[in-house]
Formats: C-alpha cells, structure tokens, sequence
C-alpha cells in the first residue's frame, strides 16, 4: 500500500506547488529573438546582473521572427518582455500585437551589425563588388534578349577576381542576415551591372517582377543556404577551402586567426567604416520593450537604460569590442528609453 | 519391399568425413556470416573510439584553467569616493570602474618582477578575463572594509592567453588574431615562469553559471546540472507512479477487450513520437494554458515525463509479464486478495525491472534537448535556481542545452567547453546505466 500512498502524496506535492507558482510572480527580464542579437544581449545581462541588485535576465535565442511573435502574444508574466530583432518590426506584426493587447512598444536601435564576406586564411584574396556576387549566384542572367540559367562556375568568370570555384554559403531564408543580403548586395550588383535593366526590358517594364528576378538564387549546388549558425558556415569553409561565407562582423572578428575578411567595393569592413557607412552591406539592431511590463516586472526599464548607456552601447563599451557598430545616434535612443517614447 | 534387384556396390556417394558441395557451400555462408557480424562490431566500436577521442581530445582540457595571482590595490578614491563605507553609495561604481584598477594593479606588478615587454598597459590589462572586475566588487561590496587596502587575489587569465597554455592558441595564429597578439604570449609565458600565471584543476567549470561570449573562461554547467537535475526529480516523481500504477492496471486488472488493446497500441506508438512533439504539447498545455512559467525545470520535467511514460509503461509491463502466473495462482490459492497478490509478490519480483526501465527512461529524458527547445530553456541563464520547491519554477538551462548552445557560439573557446560539458553529460549518463545494470544483476531472478 505504501506504493500507492506515495503516488497519491507526490500527486498531491505536485499539484500545490503548481498552483503555488502560478500565483508567484516573475522577477527576471525575459528576452527572446535574433541570434545575431543574442551574444549582445548577453553580454549586456551579464554585466547587468553583476552591476544591479536585479537578477540577471534570461536571454533566449530562435530568430527574431520568431521573438516578435512571442513577443505579441499578449501583456503578462507568461510572456516576454523584450524581442531582439535584427530588422524593424513588420506592420503585420505590429498589427497582431494590437490584437493580442500589446499597444505600447518602444523600439530600440542599438547599433549596427556588418555583413562581411569572408574565405580560409591561407587562400585567395577577393575584393569584390556587389556586381561580382550577382552574377556568381544569380539563378538566371539576361543575356542578348532573353532570360538564361547563370553559366558562371568561377570567380573568374564574373569579374576581375582569381581563378577560384565558386563557392558560397550564405544565411538561409530563416535568418534576417539573408534579406540584407538580397537587398544590398544582389539586388544592388543586378542594377549596377544593367542586368536590372535588361530584365524589365524582357518582362516589359514591371519593376517588382524585375526585382524578384533579380534577387532569386541559384540552387544547383553553387551556392548552399547555411540555416545554422555562423559556426556552421566556418564548419563548412575548413572542409572547403575554397568557399566563400557570409558571416557577421562580431564573428569574423573572432576567427580572424582562420578568416580572411573580402573588401566590398574596395571598402574594408571595420566598425570604423561600417559607422561612418562606407561599407555598404549593414543593418541596424534593434530590441522591443513591452512598455506594459515596465513597473511589473522588476529591473526592465534599468536593463534597457544600461543596455543603451554610453558604457555599454557606447564606442569603447563592451558590444563595440565584440564587434557591434555602435549608433551615433545613441543620445536619443536613451532618451526615448527614460521617456518611454512608444512607437 | 524394394524390387530394385540391382545391389548397389559401389560406396556410399557421400562420407560424413568429406564434405561434399552443399555443406562447403553452408559453411562458407556461415563464415560469411560471423565476418559480417565481427565487421559490423569492429565498425560500432571504431565509430565509438573516434567519438570519445574526439570529445575527450577536445573537452579534457575545458577542466582546466589558467588563473592570474598578483596583488590588487583597492584604492579608496576609485571605489568609495565619499570614504563613508555606505554599500549602497559604493554599489554605484559599476564594474567600469573596477576594471582599470586591476589593469593598473597587474601592470605594476608585472613591473615590480622585472618582466620587459613591449606591451603598453591596454594590452596587458586585456591579459585579464572580463570576469574579474565582477567578482572583484562583489567581494568588496561583501567585505567594504577592504576598500583602501592590497589584496592579493587569483583571478581568471582571458580565454585565449588560456587557449595558449592549452595549445589552441599558437604563436602563429596570434600573429593573424585580432584579440591576442604574440607579445602578450611572451608575455604569458614568462609569468608562468614566475608562477604568477598558472593551469590548474578549475572547479568553477562544473559549478559556475554560464557567462556570455565575451568571457568563455569563466563559463561553466552549474546551472544546467541543477537544471537537468531538478528535471529528472520532476519526472522521477511523476513518471514513475503514474507509470507503475498504469502498467499494473493495464497487465494485472484490466479487462481484455477493444478498448485495452487501443490503448496498448497507443502506448507503443507514444513511445516512437519524436521528441519534439512533446516540446509543442508542453507549450501549448502547460505554458499557455496552465500558465506555468517559460524556462522552468517543472516544465521541462513534466513534457520529459510525458516522453519518458512510454518507455517506463512498457519495461514495467514487460517485467511483469516475466513474473510466472504460479506465483499469482499460489497468492490466491492461499486466500490472498488480487491486489494483495500484486502488491506483495508480483511488484517485488518485477521491481527490478521496473527500476532499470526508469534508470534507461531518466538517462533518455537527461539528454533530450528538441523538447527544450520550445518551452525556452534553451537560454542563456545566469541566476542558479533557487532550492526546491521553487527552484522548480525559477529559470534554468539543462545538460544538453548547455551544449547546444555552446557549440554556436564565436568564440573558438567554446568548442572545448562544449565538448568538456559533453564529457559531464556522458559522466552522467554512464552513472545512470551501470546503476541499472547493478540493479539488474543484483536483485534479477530467473524462473
């Protein structure tokens, strides 16, 4: 019998403490959303535990998509209290975040992220052009009139590079570094080159059609969708030394002992170029703050000062030496946090 | 009987001591055999060695760590301006502002052994992990009497003057590093020298909380073991009835008829659901709708719980399908009831059983990590959980969590720390499985 007391008894523990926990509140930050923001935000939350009498919050990964629709659930402790974001909010999601009763957001920039181009070490050095990537991964070319499968195998096909295979592992479609990519760098290379052009020409004038032409990529092998990390893109460049991958400049600027770093246009991607804009592949980072859960849960609005203070965010600060482009507009961003400037 | 007059003269066409084309033909499909069974176990075990070579080549030495020990001057002027000791005014210098002070501190001693290098103060300063000016203010927010005085303290070397010691880092790859330069190797080296710079045994791995990208020096499992830990209570406790009770009942009272065999079925076909599945039930049951909180060891341990069930139904019943019917006959023949006949022998007899079926279910549940994924214990988590019961609901990480989200990290750092924190999870799990295996061999009988 004492079998079945037992089970009855941890039944009955179970339960309590269940119903104990729902009536408990939450007193840590909850963050969740884009990977390419998640080391700064964990950094920040690190420092932010050691410095403040508030428990470190806890910060989650999964893609900024993905952050945000959580993030627009609903108001309440079962939700999270900021989404990290590496592009701004969409309306849709704005709009399925009124619906759910979450109306006041305050949107953050933090800085900016550069998008470098990077190969092994030890090989071939390329100074490349956003023309030279069109033509690389293009899935189709306009040539004399008419649209055709790109013929392109080698760097040196496309322009005035070295005798190399073309290799390349960019973002997949999940990560919001993928749709930089499109927009900067192919979209951009299809209209320096007149292939943008040339292919309204063919389609008779319409531009957005002409766009999609533009920005779709090859899928015969030539170019491979990474939907990892960026390890997994490095993973792949130290299998094939003649890959090229496309990573974030904090990660280059780690591995920088096992990657060589591309010039885009004959800038080279630095925090100082990509702050002053030169290098033309960067985008901004964002969080979003619930500004219901500001006075509810305990240490969210100090967190969001100290994570745009000057010591942090700031050009000398802890993000900037992990490779984050700090915002010069960085003075307002904490304006907007102390007057909880909603969007 | 036979009118076949003809007499065979001739000897027999086959001999028991020559063997004919058929039965070489059998025995050599049976050679065939055992090469193909002894190529299929060399195949396992080589996959095997490479496997632990690979993780123990790579995390060993995520054990180990390299620390600093030089004397720290707590000047009064930077930490406590006012000079009034009050730990509220002191908690205003932020570790911003402990950070130089050590700088400061390790240049002069570097200075004061007659060490020359090239370095300028930056850099040497850069020779200290992050984690330092934390630990530093927290110790003097502890104790503010040591403001003004000089300490000697041992502090963690940053990761890749520590990766250098360890071989990961190399002369040669420093030259093309942006984070560590040559001469802060020489540097390093010639503080080991000196015994200022040492790679000792470092405890902090199994018992530190994670640390961000910056510092994975200082990153360590203690809040994914007692994550991980407090799971397993979770589904001890709620796996094992539930799962004992139903296996009883289902094997030992229920009636035979459609509605058993559905269920039976269903058991079998829970138990080949991919994890993940359980990972989605538990957001939308135990999170939206029981409103539980995100990241909380009682969620992770009640949708494992839900996978583990299956496995635990089935090994309980199977055991007791091993107990013979005669004990039971002999129960009831006494006059015993059938539930005094279930409980008094045939649970005994199948206990060993059950026992290891929930070892093998709980070391399945300890590596699991897809179901994590989605009710957000999949995160960076610094703060341990508090003790039981509301540790349960408190944020935390887990074993396997732990190692997934090391292995994505920049830094090369972390590649050794996740394999080291493989090592622990492998630790772990042979623990679980030679316990079940002592259990079975020590309690088992055969009939």
């Amino acid at each position: 019998m004492s079998l079945a007391k037992l089970t009855v008894s941890a039944l009955a523990i179970a339960a309590v403490s269940a119903t104990a926990a729902v009536a408990q509140s939450r007193d840590n930050v909850q963050i969740a959303g884009s990977s390419t923001v998640l080391p700064y935000a964990a950094i920040v939350a690190e420092a932010f535990g050691e410095n403040f009498e508030f428990p470190t919050p806890v910060v989650e990964s999964g893609g900024s998509s993905t952050g945000l629709r959580r993030f627009c659930e609903g108001v309440g402790e079962n939700t999270i209290d900021i989404a990290n974001s590496s592009r701004p909010i969409r309306e849709n999601e704005v709009a399925t975040c009124a619906e759910n009763g979450v109306t006041d957001i305050i949107e953050v920039r933090i800085g900016y992220d550069g998008i470098v181009f990077a190969s092994d070490i030890d090989g071939n050095s390329f100074e490349f052009t956003p023309e030279h990537w069109y033509l690389a991964l293009a899935a189709e070319l306009p040539v004399d009139g008419a649209l055709v499968a790109n013929p392109n195998t080698n760097w040196s096909e496309v322009g005035d590079l070295p005798d190399q295979a073309i290799a390349a592992y960019i973002p997949g479609t999940r990560h919001g570094t993928r749709e930089v990519f499109e927009e900067n760098v192919i979209l951009q290379g299809c209209e320096d080159s007149g292939a943008m052009e040339a292919i309204m020409e063919i389609n008779g004038g319409d531009e957005d059609a002409a766009e999609e032409a533009c920005m779709a990529i090859r899928t015969d092998g030539v170019s491979t969708d990474i939907d990892g990390d960026y390890t997994e893109t490095l993973a792949r460049i130290s299998a094939n030394p003649e890959g090229i991958g496309v990573f974030g400049l904090a990660f280059y600027e780690n591995n920088t002992d096992r990657l060589q770093v591309a010039t885009m246009s004959g800038v080279e991607p630095t925090v100082e170029t990509i702050s002053t804009g030169e290098y033309p592949v960067s985008r901004p980072l964002f969080f979003y703050i619930k500004a219901a859960h500001i006075g509810v849960i305990p240490g969210l609005k100090e967190f969001a000062s100290f994570f745009v203070s000057d010591d942090i965010a700031g050009p000398f600060g802890p993000l900037a030496a992990y490779g984050l482009v700090s915002d010069p507009e960085l003075a307002e961003t904490q304006a907007k946090i102390e007057n909880e400037e909603t969007m | 009987m036979s009118d076949a007059t003809a007499p065979s003269p001739t000897a027999p066409t086959s001999s028991l001591l020559k063997q004919d084309e058929r039965t070489r033909r059998r025995n050599r499909a049976e050679t065939r055999f055992r090469a193909y069974g002894m190529a299929a176990v060399i195949v396992g075990i080589l996959a095997l060695i490479l496997l632990l070579t690979s993780i123990l080549s790579n995390g060993l030495s995520s054990f180990r760590q390299t620390f600093i020990t030089f004397p720290v001057t707590l000047a009064e002027e930077r930490l406590d301006p006012q000079g009034n000791r009050d730990p509220a005014e002191m908690a205003r210098v932020t570790t911003f502002g402990y950070a130089p002070l050590l700088g400061q501190s390790f240049v002069e001693h570097v200075q004061s052994i007659g060490i020359e290098t090239g370095l300028g103060p930056r850099e040497m300063a850069a020779m200290i992990s992050d984690e330092a000016p934390g630990q530093l203010r927290a110790m003097v927010l502890a104790n503010p009497e040591l403001v003004g005085e000089t300490i000697t303290l041992e502090l963690l070397a940053g990761g890749r003057i520590d990766g250098f010691f360890k071989g990961r880092v190399t002369m040669a790859s420093a030259e093309r590093d942006n984070n560590v330069s040559p001469e802060q190797l020489l540097l390093a080296e010639a503080l080991r020298e000196q015994g200022v710079m040492e790679t000792r045994f470092n405890w902090n791995f199994i018992t530190a909380p994670d640390a961000s990208g910056q510092r994975p020096e200082a990153a360590g499992l203690g809040v994914a073991i007692l994550g991980s830990f407090y799971m397993m209570i979770v589904v001890l406790v709620l796996a094992l009835p539930i799962g004992v009770a139903a296996s009883i009942y289902l094997e030992e009272f229920a009636p035979k008829n459609r509605f058993t065999d559905l269920i039976e079925v269903n058991i079998s076909n829970l138990a080949a659901v991919p994890s993940i599945v359980f990972g989605i039930l538990g957001l939308a049951i135990f999170i939206n709708f029981a409103g539980l909180p995100q990241s909380a060891p009682i969620v992770g341990g009640l949708v494992l719980t839900l996978m583990t069930l299956p496995t635990i139904i089935i090994a309980t019943r199977a055991s007791l399908r091993a107990v013979p019917p005669s004990i039971r006959s002999a129960a009831l023949g006494l006059g015993a009831s059938k539930m005094q006949s279930v409980f008094h022998h045939v649970l005994p007899l199948a206990a060993p059983g059950i026992l290891t079926g929930t070892i093998i279910g709980l070391a399945q549940a300890l590596g699991e990590t897809a179901p994590l994924l989605l009710i957000g214990m999949v995160a960076f988590v610094r703060e341990y959980p508090s003790a039981p019961p509301d540790g349960f609901f408190d944020p935390a990480s887990a074993l396997p969590v732990q190692v997934y989200n090391w292995t994505q990290r920049s830094d090369p750092a972390f590649v050794e720390r996740a394999s080291g924190a493989i090592i622990v999870l492998l630790v772990f799990l042979i623990f679980m499985n030679a316990v079940a295996i002592l259990l079975r061999r020590r309690f088992e009988r055969r009939w």
